[in-house]
């Protein structure tokens, strides 16, 4: 028999240690890109030239390039450079980082999204620029970006088995050293496709659902 | 600067390796998009089923997690493939259920009465696809195509964890040997980055010369 239920069942404690690290580096990593893709796009659209010219070349670089090699490069340079962290952390970094790349782009599709006319409405209404981001903009330009934000975020779920390449023992950590522990790579390599796509799957079903009610930008 | 060059014929070796493997999921790809995508958008409930529960697999997975099922699993059923081929079917698989999307969405962004002219003139099936829909859905593909190449050749460093010496691996094998992180890593990096404007630039040429005479 190939398929061994009684190993399947003994392995399942340790992939669900996994998959809570994943989750755990997935929410980390999601509110970083959240954060520095927001930081990135308010840069990219109100500074002047010689800030933004260089910051796109490196965000291009960025999204041009392996993540995984990025992650080795957060890994084992930085420490040549005296920063020390941990291999969660850098995993976590490197992650988020990269993503947040792909959020600027979304943010700013999201706003350059509203109507200019909007604009000009809010400048007839006398409305402060303070109110017409608060009032006018966001309310618009924010619903269509979630469903978006969302699809990264499952995104950043699946390449996040990336991590065991710097030694975090998140979901695909786990998979590969129970395979190599037991000789048995078989149950594990399933059962870890089987839990990635049993998230991935309602997720993405769900975030569909999103975009039909909030719009695509 | 001596390491550099000591790391220098690594650095083409994985080079060379990496060109090799994009180039081969690039061809599998293309054949599995189109197939796919246009499979998709088939009237015939099975066809358009089988093919979304392909895209749906590919798509809800980690490639690690396919790369290794292929590379490991495979062997258990009697199936050996070399790790060069089943790096370049893994990366082909994967990106080809992305890029079926991209064809279904181009086909369907095709305004409607195109293909009702085309029904009107009585052209076949296939000619209509040929020759009506395909050359508009091709200018609408392009673009995310082109981002699906440089999605392809950043996943390509992937492989290098199923022991293809790719320029990832290549570089890694140099930091474990001379302890030096910096040089191995950026200079790989630069390659990889090459290699994505490369394709960026070519899809950005392909689309001017086929806008061309277009509205």
């Amino acid at each position: 028999m190939l398929w061994s239920w009684e190993f399947t069942i003994e392995i399942l404690p340790t992939l669900g240690k996994g998959l809570l690290v994943t989750l755990q580096v997935t929410f980390a990593s999601t509110a970083i890109f959240l954060l520095l893709g927001l930081v990135l796009a308010l840069i990219q659209r109100s500074c002047p030239r010689w800030i933004t010219a260089p910051l796109n070349f490196v965000t291009e670089f960025v999204r041009r390039t392996p993540l995984l090699v990025q992650l080795y490069f957060v890994f084992f340079v930085l420490p040549e450079f005296g920063i020390y962290i941990s291999p969660m952390m850098a995993g976590i970094l490197g992650l988020g980082i990269h993503y947040s790349t792909y959020a600027a782009m979304i943010y700013g599709a999201g706003i350059d999204n509203v109507d200019r006319g909007q604009w000009d409405a809010t400048t007839a209404l006398n409305y402060s620029r303070w109110h017409a981001w608060i009032h006018v903009i966001l309310p618009q330009a924010v619903p269509p970006m979630i469903p978006a934000l969302a699809n990264l975020l499952i995104g950043m779920f699946k390449e996040s088995a990336l991590l065991t390449a710097i030694t975090v023992m998140e979901l695909m950590g786990q998979t590969r050293t129970l395979a190599n522990e037991s000789y048995r790579y078989f149950e594990p390599m399933t059962m870890t496709g089987i839990i990635y796509l049993s998230i991935s799957l309602p997720s993405a079903l769900a975030t569909k659902a999103l975009e039909r009610r909030l719009g695509t930008v | 600067m001596e390491q550099f060059f000591e790391f220098l014929p690594n650095l083409g070796r994985g080079a060379l390796t990496t060109l090799e493997l994009t180039v081969g999921a690039g061809l599998v790809c293309v054949a599995i998009s189109f197939i796919l995508g246009i499979a998709r958008t088939s009237q015939r409930r099975l066809i358009a089923w089988s093919a979304n529960v392909y895209v749906e697999f590919f798509r809800g997975t980690s490639v690690l997690v396919q790369m290794f099922w292929i590379f490991f699993a495979l062997p258990l059923f009697g199936i050996f493939i070399e790790p060069l081929t089943a790096g370049i079917l893994a990366l082909g698989l994967n990106t080809g259920a992305y890029g079926a999307e991209i064809v279904r969405g181009a086909v369907q962004a095709v305004p409607r009465d195109q293909v009702e002219a085309a029904i009107a003139l009585n052209y076949t099936r296939w000619q209509r696809l040929r020759h009506v829909v395909m050359p508009q859905a091709l200018i609408i593909m392009l673009p995310p195509m082109g981002n699906l190449g440089i999605d392809c050749i950043k996943i390509s460093a992937t492989v290098s964890l199923i022991t293809i010496a790719d320029l990832a691996f290549e570089a890694n094998l140099y930091r474990a040997s001379s302890g030096s992180n910096l040089l191995p890593f950026l200079s790989i990096l630069i390659v990889y980055y090459v290699y994505s404007t490369a394709v960026a630039r070519g899809v950005l040429g392909l689309e001017r010369k086929l806008a061309k005479g277009r509205l």
